[in-house]
């Protein structure tokens, strides 16, 4: 009867321990696998380019998403593991190419264009605005000759 | 549009078109084929460093490969085997792994029983200098420091980038060479 107990403790015991382990992973399972593909979504294959690492279906894709996942259980962060990627696989793993160097370019550019935009705009408004000004403005009276005015002049003091 | 502007819009579509050009050339550069070699550190997955121009005076086999590349496999035990051939006649062999994880770069090495040096392609930076547009590539360097031929893909007993044969031959003359 005692042995019967303690098989049965044993097993309830077991039981317990079983499900103290595995619901934790349960509750981890879903949130970390959210977590690697937030993630992965952010960081391109390297070897595939434009191909973001959450939707790239190749066995080194694979690995690289077992890699993120890794890092996020040794306690890494988002940066972290971005930099880890960047150092270890090169630029390409980024949506965006790091700003230096030559890369500065891509930055710059679309406020350089939308500048020269505005500097065509702002220039070629201001020409139609004096166009225009110019357009209402009356004609000038044309220069009447010094002998013409002054018998006008007489002309008009004798009536 | 007043001229100045018509200048300045002149001006900048020409410094635009020029580094878009600079850009593409980059792009479009063939792998490295010819001319010094250039140089890298490696720190090999033995925790050693290894640095291309110490090595002068020895012909320099540098592979890139990587565990995921099918094509490397056919060609990994024909490596490991030349460089078991030649390592005391003065050929060094260097292999590259090109973004890969590091258990499986391992796993790949253990598997094939590489024993000449080899180390993780850190940023990609020694993939980027020699303009590799896969793998796997490997490059020939005279004991000068010279590239002195590639194989842009496997070397196979037949065909392939470069066969076996040719391969040989390039490095019995490379070791011949005065």
């Amino acid at each position: 009867m005692q042995d019967k107990i303690i098989r049965i403790g044993g097993v309830v015991g077991v039981l317990i321990a079983a499900l103290l382990i595995v619901s934790p992973m349960a509750a981890q399972g879903p949130s970390l696998e959210n977590e690697v593909n937030r993630i992965a979504k952010t960081l391109y294959c390297p070897v595939c380019p434009n191909t973001p690492l959450d939707v790239c279906t190749t066995k080194a894709c694979e690995d690289w998403r077992a890699e993120i996942r890794q890092l996020l259980q040794e306690g890494k962060n988002e940066q972290q593991i971005r930099e880890y990627f960047l150092a270890r696989y090169g630029p390409q793993v980024l949506g965006a190419p790091p700003a230096e160097g030559f890369n500065w370019l891509a930055y710059l550019f679309p406020f350089l264009l939308i500048g020269v935009g505005a500097l065509v705009a702002w220039f070629t408004l201001q020409q139609w605005s004096r166009r225009r000004r110019a357009d209402v403005t009356p004609p000038e009276t044309p220069e009447i000759p010094r002998e013409y005015a002054e018998r006008i002049r007489k002309e008009l003091e004798e009536r | 549009m007043s001229r100045s502007v018509q200048v300045i819009v002149f001006v900048l579509a020409i410094v635009v078109v020029f580094f878009l050009a600079l850009a593409l050339r980059a792009h479009s550069l063939p792998p490295v084929s010819s001319g010094p070699a250039p140089d890298f550190t490696l720190q090999t997955f033995d925790g050693q460093s290894l640095t291309l121009s110490a090595l002068r005076g020895q012909v320099v086999v540098v592979n890139f490969w990587a565990s995921w590349c099918a094509p490397c496999r056919e060609e990994a035990a024909f490596l490991e085997q030349t460089w078991r051939t030649y390592k005391d006649r003065g050929v060094v062999f260097i292999g590259v792994d090109y973004v890969d994880t590091d258990a499986n770069a391992r796993a790949y090495l253990k598997e094939f029983g590489i024993t000449y040096p080899s180390g993780p392609d850190l940023g990609t930076t020694i993939s980027q200098a020699y303009r590799i547009k896969g793998v796997p590539e490997t490059y020939l360097i005279s004991k000068e420091g010279i590239v002195s031929g590639n194989a842009i893909g496997p070397i196979l007993r037949a065909g392939g980038a470069m066969s076996q044969a040719q391969f040989i031959a390039r490095l019995e003359s490379l070791l011949t060479a005065p």
